[in-house]
């Protein structure tokens, strides 16, 4: 399946989408509170059937925070980009791991590293960070941390 | 395909018959690490059993999390790639090369196709001496002394191989976005033509010794079971996934440099036990070796670096480069605002997902079975805590 | 490179043989006792030569840990045999790789389970300063001797298996020449290790 195909058939099923050619995959813009349907959707088309979530990160622009997620299909390899764009006070999204079990540690990571809360997560809590930083958010770009010398 | 999860409110402490959300009376929760002697690194696992049986694994990662893509914000272009090589680093070229073709594509940079060859040489090597560690670690965690020693015969010469070339033996900083940062030493070509002609006798030697022996296969066979659906759902790649019947080696599917070029075969099983983990690492072996004898004989003359500028500088935009690794799929996602720096980078580690779907695959069996099936996940607990 | 940090080899007086004192009052004869001194030397050169690695390896340097005990570097010729598993059978403890903050306390931990005279070698330089990882982390320790005391530090990024073993034959050296660490501490009690 070709770029060109895959907007096609996004424009025609998930109409709330801003659709974004110019990078080297197709990179498609969702709102936050429709994205748990939207996922479903990915996930059970009979010809999109993107089953394979090999990526799922935040990014920290100094205004918002936008998580996103690189998805891909075995049937037909072509990837896409989805872009969500979070309010950086109160950052609040559905899970997906439901559909793809492979969300479950990635979610926690953006959780301890970003703050963002996953509603429907079964298990949200620090992966990777030791106890007690629950809050620091530390990949966020107002982080600082005088002792460690983190001034970035 | 959905699968029922539990919810727990707190975090289980090791205890005998600790009452806690998820566990009924009789239970036991024990931990297995941070130190331990099997040698993945520090990964700690908190075992909940009822009796022998395992109910639940819970891996609490975080002992080497060396906050790597926080320090990489602050790195230049050129300097953030040595970070990845200390990340997984059995495939430390592999790593350095994903990175290296982040910032290529980046900024456009056409590499010369000897710097190509070069680069796709050091790979294979690489990937023969991680699978070799592994081998030999995996039978070691088992139970099976000698093929350590074994293996780490044939690392020494790869070693011995890079350190001529690159100058180091384990984080060899050669790549350079634009090609490899010297050319190959003039013995390189007879060096790797002897390794080839005395590791092709020792790969059937180790399949008589460990492949075919009765109790290593009665410990692997019906082991850790990790079917198709889950193994795509579960994010696994690599081998992990390979033994489950999915095809993803990204060799193949998104070829890079000139592996498109290459005649080898992509190994895949259908039984998606451990065995069949072990199956494909082993054959993986062999097409390896095969890669580099092709190659071998027809490097091409030119240049080993293109010309680049001195200080590098992507445009705003955002960059993601795949790379297959011994453990499975490496990705490198740069999100650069224009300057020296990168503005975030998130290193997609194959250990991570692949590490997800230990806690399904190692329910009802024993603690034997846990420590035989991480040893055929192969991780290197660095990649996963970066 | 090595650098085992200096320990004055100062004359053993009241303290006998290993470290324990005597009941009662012992007189030292000048220029020291030829028997026990002697017997020092025995049991320090019996120490130094069957020093018994504890299993710590956290990251890159774990793998050159691994090549130095394997068939062609080799250190169970000078004595380091067997590495056990378990810090309660370990006496020197080579900490290979990165020391972050969640992983301070397992370090402390396993240090105090280990029984003296214990020795420490840190090999790399993350366990000596930090390393590449000194700048812009929230999450490392600068050096492995913010949290337990170091006998010999060992530069390199991995270092060499050969550099590991010269790291070892310092450390002998250490401790046949000098005392360990609780008989300096016993001789000279405001002396903080």
């Amino acid at each position: 399946m070709t770029k060109e195909e895959l907007k096609q058939i996004l424009t025609e099923t998930i109409p709330g989408a801003t659709l974004d050619e110019s990078g080297e995959w197709l990179n498609m813009s969702v709102d936050a509170p429709g994205w748990a349907a939207t996922a479903a959707q990915l996930r059970n088309h009979t010809v999109l059937n993107f089953d394979y979530l090999f990526c799922l990160t935040c990014v920290d622009w100094k205004t918002h925070l936008t998580m996103v997620y690189h998805l891909t299909s075995t049937s037909h390899r072509q990837p896409l980009v989805v872009k969500i764009q979070l309010d950086r006070n109160q950052p609040t999204i559905d899970s997906v791991s439901g559909y793809w079990l492979t969300a479950n540690f990635h979610e926690r990571e953006v959780y301890e590293l970003f703050g963002v809360q996953f509603t429907g997560h079964p298990d949200l809590r620090l992966l990777i960070l030791p106890d007690g930083w629950e809050g620091k958010n530390p990949l966020r770009k107002d982080f600082e941390d005088p002792v460690n010398m983190i001034k970035l | 395909m959905y699968r029922e999860t539990h919810i727990l409110e707190e975090v289980p402490q090791a205890g005998l018959g600790a009452k806690m959300p998820g566990t009924e009376s009789g239970d036991l929760v024990i931990n297995v690490g941070p130190q331990h002697p099997s040698t993945h690194g520090v990964l700690h696992l908190l075992i909940t059993l009822n009796g022998e049986t395992i109910k639940k694994v819970d891996p609490h990662l975080g002992y080497i999390h060396r906050s790597i893509e926080k320090m990489c914000e602050s790195l230049s272009y050129r300097q953030f790639i040595y970070t990845t090589s200390r990340m997984d680093y059995l495939s430390a070229h592999i790593n350095n090369h994903g990175c290296a073709l982040c910032v290529e594509k980046g900024l456009q940079i056409e590499v010369p196709p000897r710097a190509k060859v070069i680069r796709v040489l050091m790979d294979e090597l690489t990937r023969i001496a991680s699978h070799c560690l592994w081998w030999g670690a995996m039978a070691m965690d088992v139970g099976a002394l000698t093929p350590f020693f074994l293996a780490f015969r044939e690392r020494e010469m790869i070693n011995d191989i890079m350190e001529e070339t690159c100058g180091a033996r384990l984080t060899m900083n050669y790549m350079v976005p634009g090609g490899v940062m010297f050319d190959i030493h003039p013995n390189f070509q007879r060096r790797v033509k002897e390794f080839i002609t005395h590791f092709k006798n020792k790969i059937d030697e180790y399949d008589e010794l460990v492949t075919n022996n009765v109790i290593f296969q009665n410990r692997m066979k019906g082991v850790g079971y990790l079917s198709k659906a889950d193994a795509i759902s579960f994010g696994c790649s690599g081998p992990v996934a390979r033994a489950s019947g999915v095809a993803c080696d990204i060799r193949k599917l998104y070829p890079y440099e000139v592996y498109d070029q290459l005649q080898f075969e992509e190994i895949t099983e259908t039984a998606g036990d451990s065995f069949a983990r072990y199956l494909v690492r082993v054959k993986e072996l062999r097409q390896s070796l095969s890669i580099v004898e092709q190659l071998i004989d027809n490097i091409p003359e030119g240049d080993f670096q293109a010309k680049t500028k001195a200080v590098l500088k992507l445009p705003k935009g955002e960059f993601y480069s795949r790379v297959e690794t011994a453990r499975g799929e490496f990705g490198v996602y740069i999100v650069s605002e224009g300057g020296t720096t990168p503005y975030r980078i998130k290193f997609r580690s194959p250990g991570f997902s692949n590490l997800s779907a230990l806690d399904h695959m190692a329910r009802g069996g024993k603690i034997g079975d846990l420590i035989a099936i991480m040893g055929t996940l192969d991780l290197v607990i660095p990649d996963i805590d970066r | 490179m090595t650098t085992a940090s200096a320990d004055n080899n100062t004359a053993k007086e009241t303290t006998g043989a290993a470290g324990t004192e005597f009941p009662g009052q012992v007189h030292p004869t000048p220029g020291g006792g030829i028997l026990v001194s002697k017997l020092d030397d025995v049991i320090n050169w019996a120490r130094s030569n069957s020093l018994w690695p504890l299993v710590f390896g956290t990251s890159c340097c774990a793998i050159e840990m691994m090549s130095t005990a394997s068939a062609r570097y080799d250190w169970s010729r000078f004595g380091f045999e067997v590495a056990r598993a378990t810090p309660r059978q370990a006496d020197v403890i080579i900490i290979a790789g990165t020391i972050v903050n969640k992983m301070a306390p397992v370090l402390k931990r396993l240090y105090d389970q280990m029984a003296d005279p214990k020795y420490v070698i840190a090999m790399g330089a993350c366990a000596t300063s930090g390393g590449p990882f000194f700048y812009n982390t929230y999450s490392v320790v600068k050096g492995a001797d913010h949290v337990i005391p170091v006998d010999v530090y060992i530069a390199g990024c991995p270092p060499r298996p050969e550099a590991l073993l010269h790291a070892m034959l310092a450390l002998q050296e250490k401790i046949r020449r000098g005392l360990t660490r609780e008989q300096i501490r016993m001789q000279k009690p405001e002396q903080s290790f």
